[in-house]
């Protein structure tokens, strides 16, 4: 009996060897990770761009995120609370969020509800310049109700409640770290925002600026098991191709983030079998936007590219049709973005449940549809072979930032536009003068000195009312707004912004879907925006790297917690 | 002399705040935007705030002035005081701020100098000790062989950019040999032998390229000076006093052959410090260099201010310290 016991005794320690070794803390050891974009400040709510984010959220983290498949998960807090749970207000307008039991910030004291309120009160400032104010839109106030629970009041009805302290955008910071260092101090805390204290899987050795950072794990994680590893080298800058090769040919890295190069170099790459490529796909289409105002130089400065102007060729929906006919789609992904991208026909291509099935008549190229809907228009074929109406020819200015598969776009569409009778004006402006948003440059996209202008866009989260509601009028960049707006097309129709109203009214998740798609119908039946491609996220890791679950609704390191060594 | 450099050094100031001012006016006028980089998911009234909060709202010349008086006074406090370890130095207050990890622009200066100092400074040091010696033998046995194949080197050395001798370098031995690493590890502390190999493998590629840039430079320097003294009366006088060549050359010589190099040289000290921009992008040093050309891109104004005028200031400095070296090593030469 008893050698049974022992011989039982010693098969379960065997049975539970290789488990335990795994559970350990720290076990897999080193890992690098390469980012081809350098993170410059470790405070998401001072920088809004995405190497920051997703450097902090290795450490910070927020009460509840998306994940993989964009439904929203509890992170630090105990659930998700909806309107079923009781934990959203009937009338939406406020929201109580419950934080786990035990937890405890990097630096052993415990996380409490102050600091939660605090990260609100944080980004909130008037002076602070918070890169995230978009997500605390409309909060009135975050009340503290005990030790673990916050309500957030919101001073309208909010049908989707989960902008304040969801997604690594709105992580929670630390009260004792930041209480000196709201509004116009916030950049004085050099310390603070260099080396957040926080309650993810590792904590912040070494940050060198728009250089490299070093991690440690956090001893004082909630998952005693976890993360696997032990230390994280975060390198930064160089470019997207060399990230690549340091992943996927050279084996010197284990994950490269955001590998936007040509399908056959990273196929080249993937040859080099120390790695491979993943992809995911989000929310982000190229697409072209079309000029609804005239961007003629000849006009006064006041009304050129403003809707005191209507565009004369543009103003047409059969011309913009026709130049969205004569697109083919599939050979932009095949020769963009391989299998990071696919066809889109709609401005809003996922979640499912705001993805509209009305449009996919433009994935297949229709030239002739296309010359049909010219000659319609009165657009006759002159004499080398470009249309011409009343002494004007159709000519088109096409503007882009600079960059390969954006230039390679330009050169294939003007081809296509060249074969029904349109003329293309190519033109690419540096990326940072192009974004840039300065108004006393010519060249920015809002400024749109350009009959159609090419660029991608998203937006963040799951719900796109935001995004849907840049259309909407009076939101078109002008000069009484510096050239600040995000109607880039200067559309302007009532009864779409009636609809958007209605989207922002009706809280079920089945009615929001149905405006939702209604809302993208009227923008892409209108040719207002020409679809191309709805753009994946690919990245790269090691073959000997596991647990990577790309995710493009949240951080990619979401779960870097349970990244492990193979 | 005295007088000489105190005058010089006072109309330097006058100097180096108009080259600010310009600097600072065109970036002013240059297109671009410290938000560029931000997603277009940031909507622009949240953008707007971000501007206002890094200080853009204010009309330019206030920033200049602001910027002057932090420049001029509040961060050598903060240098003054890190070197000498006195905190009272300090003044307190705000500092130059990078708009980019809005952290200390001194601060980030401080922690990218030592790469740069490594590569640049030790390139340029090897480049004269090899460019000394070749330039004399080249002048002593002027059309030799050695005088050919050493102006051939220089040659290549003048006319082939680092940006294509760097990638050549790469090519060759980091992914056919796969002796050198292409990613320059700023986390490396020297602390082993084998820490220091490591060191001495990243470091090797970039010092190479930059030796033979500057070298080759030098080199010129040496041989065409040498060669002027060579064929003058005081060099036939002390052969004819029996002198061996040895002291003919390297004493008579190349003593008054130096004082023009000397210059040369003190004036590219200030390049050490402004980095090799283009080198240090192909190797990944980062360094000073690589930090300029990521303020420009990233519209990073106090950045890009505050590094352009430092180099102003050395350039001037090193100007002033190559005409009074002039002076000092040629008794002829008399600024009073």
């Amino acid at each position: 009996m008893k050698r049974t016991m022992a011989l039982f005794g010693a098969a379960t320690a065997l049975a539970m060897m290789p488990l335990a070794a795994h559970a350990e803390r720290g076990a897999s050891g080193h890992l690098n990770i390469i980012y081809w974009q350098a993170p410059s400040i470790l405070n998401p709510y001072l920088s809004g761009g995405t190497k920051d984010v997703e450097s902090s959220s290795l450490v910070l983290e927020p009460l509840a995120r998306y994940n993989q498949n964009g439904e929203l998960v509890a992170w630090l807090a105990e659930s998700i609370p909806t309107v079923e749970n009781g934990g959203v207000a009937e009338d939406l307008t406020s929201i109580t969020w419950t934080l786990r039991e035990g937890l405890l910030w990097s630096d052993g004291t415990p996380v409490t509800s102050a600091d939660v309120a605090f990260s609100a009160e944080y980004c909130m400032h008037p002076e602070g310049g918070c890169a995230q104010a978009a997500r605390y839109q409309d909060v009135e106030s975050v009340e503290i109700v005990d030790e673990r629970t916050v309500t957030v009041h919101f001073s309208v009805p909010k049908p989707v409640p989960y902008g304040p302290f969801v997604t690594a955008q709105s992580p929670i910071i630390q009260r004792a770290q930041f209480e000196n260092c709201t509004g116009a101090r916030a950049p004085e805390c050099t310390d603070a925002n260099f080396y957040p204290i926080g309650t993810g899987a590792f904590r912040v050795v070494d940050f060198r600026p728009n250089d490299v950072i070093s991690f440690e794990a956090n001893q004082n994680y909630r998952d005693p098991a976890l993360p696997h590893f032990a230390t994280i080298t975060f390198k930064g800058g160089g470019d997207a191709a060399s990230a690549g090769r340091a992943v996927m040919e050279t084996g010197e890295m284990d994950y490269a983030w955001n590998l936007q190069l040509a399908p056959d170099v990273i196929a080249t790459m993937a040859q080099g079998g120390r790695g491979v490529p993943i992809s995911a796909f989000g929310t982000l289409v190229e697409r072209i936007e079309v000029n609804m105002t005239d961007p003629s130089p000849d006009l006064p400065p006041e009304i050129r590219s403003t809707r005191a102007a209507p565009h004369p060729v543009l103003s047409d929906i059969r011309v913009r049709e026709a130049l969205s006919r004569a697109i083919d789609r599939e050979l932009l992904v095949e020769v963009g973005y391989g299998q990071a991208g696919r066809p889109s026909c709609n401005l809003v291509p996922a979640p499912p449940i705001f993805r509209s099935d009305a449009n996919d008549n433009c994935l297949e190229q229709d030239l002739d549809r296309a010359r049909a809907l010219l000659d319609e228009a009165g657009w006759v074929v002159g004499a080398v072979g470009i249309r011409v109406r009343d002494g004007r020819r159709l000519t088109i200015d096409y503007m882009t930032s600079t960059n390969a598969v954006r230039q390679d776009f330009q050169a294939l569409i003007q081809q296509w536009w060249r074969e029904i009778g349109v003329e293309a004006n190519l033109r690419n402006i540096n990326a940072s003068v192009f974004f840039g948003g300065d108004p006393g440059s010519p060249d920015t996209f809002q400024k749109f000195y350009a009959d159609v202008s090419m660029y991608a866009n998203n937006f963040p989260g799951t719900d796109p009312e935001a995004y849907l509601g840049a259309y909407r009028c009076g939101f078109e960049p002008r000069p009484e707004t510096q050239w600040q707006g995000e109607n880039i097309n200067r559309f302007c129709d009532p009864a779409y912004d009636a609809l958007h109203l209605q989207l922002a009214q009706t809280a079920s998740i089945e009615e929001r879907g149905r405006i939702g798609r209604e809302l993208n119908d009227i923008l892409m039946q209108n040719y207002i925006i020409i679809p191309l491609v709805d753009r994946g996220r690919l990245s790269a890791h090691s073959n000997t790297l596991g647990g990577v679950v790309l995710n493009t609704w949240d951080s990619e390191l979401w779960n870097v917690a349970e990244w492990h060594r193979l | 002399m005295f007088t000489f450099t105190m005058r010089r050094l006072l109309l330097a100031i006058p100097t180096l705040l108009f080259i600010a001012l310009v600097i600072f006016l065109l970036l002013e006028l240059s297109p671009g935007d410290p938000m560029s980089d931000m997603p277009l998911t940031i909507p622009p009234e949240v953008r707007q705030q971000m501007r206002l909060a890094l200080g853009l709202g204010e009309a330019w010349y206030i920033r200049f002035y602001k910027w002057l008086y932090l420049f001029s006074v509040v961060e050598p406090s903060h240098v003054l005081a890190n070197m000498t370890g006195y905190d009272w130095l300090r003044v307190e207050g705000q500092r130059i701020l990078s708009f980019q990890t809005r952290s200390p622009v001194a601060d980030i200066i401080a922690q990218r100098l030592p790469q740069t100092l490594w590569v640049v400074g030790l390139s340029y040091l090897f480049g004269i000790l090899v460019a000394v010696p070749i330039g004399i033998y080249s002048a002593y046995r002027q059309y030799s062989w050695f005088d050919q194949a050493g102006t051939f080197v220089s040659m290549v050395g003048f006319s082939l950019p680092t940006f294509f001798t760097g990638p050549l370098l790469i090519l060759i031995f980091s992914i056919w040999l796969g002796w050198f690493p292409i990613i320059y590890d700023t986390t490396l502390v020297v602390d082993s032998w084998a820490n220091f190999l490591k060191q001495l493998r990243q470091m090797a590629m970039p010092v190479f390229v930059l030796t033979l840039y500057n070298a080759a430079q030098i080199t010129r320097f040496m041989r065409a000076s040498m060669l002027d003294n060579l064929t003058q009366d005081y060099v036939r006088t002390a052969r004819a006093k029996g002198m061996t060549e040895r002291i003919v050359v390297l004493v008579h010589v190349l003593r008054n052959s130096l004082i023009p190099v000397v210059t040369v040289i003190a004036l590219g000290i200030p390049t050490i410090f402004t980095g090799a921009i283009i080198t240090e992008q192909v190797f990944r040093v980062n360094g000073l260099g690589a930090l300029l050309i990521g303020a420009i891109y990233g519209s990073d104004i106090p950045m890009v201010l505050t590094l352009s005028v430092v180099f102003a200031i050395l350039i001037v400095l090193f100007n002033l310290i190559a005409d009074i070296l002039y002076a000092v090593l040629d008794p002829r030469i008399r600024y009073d």
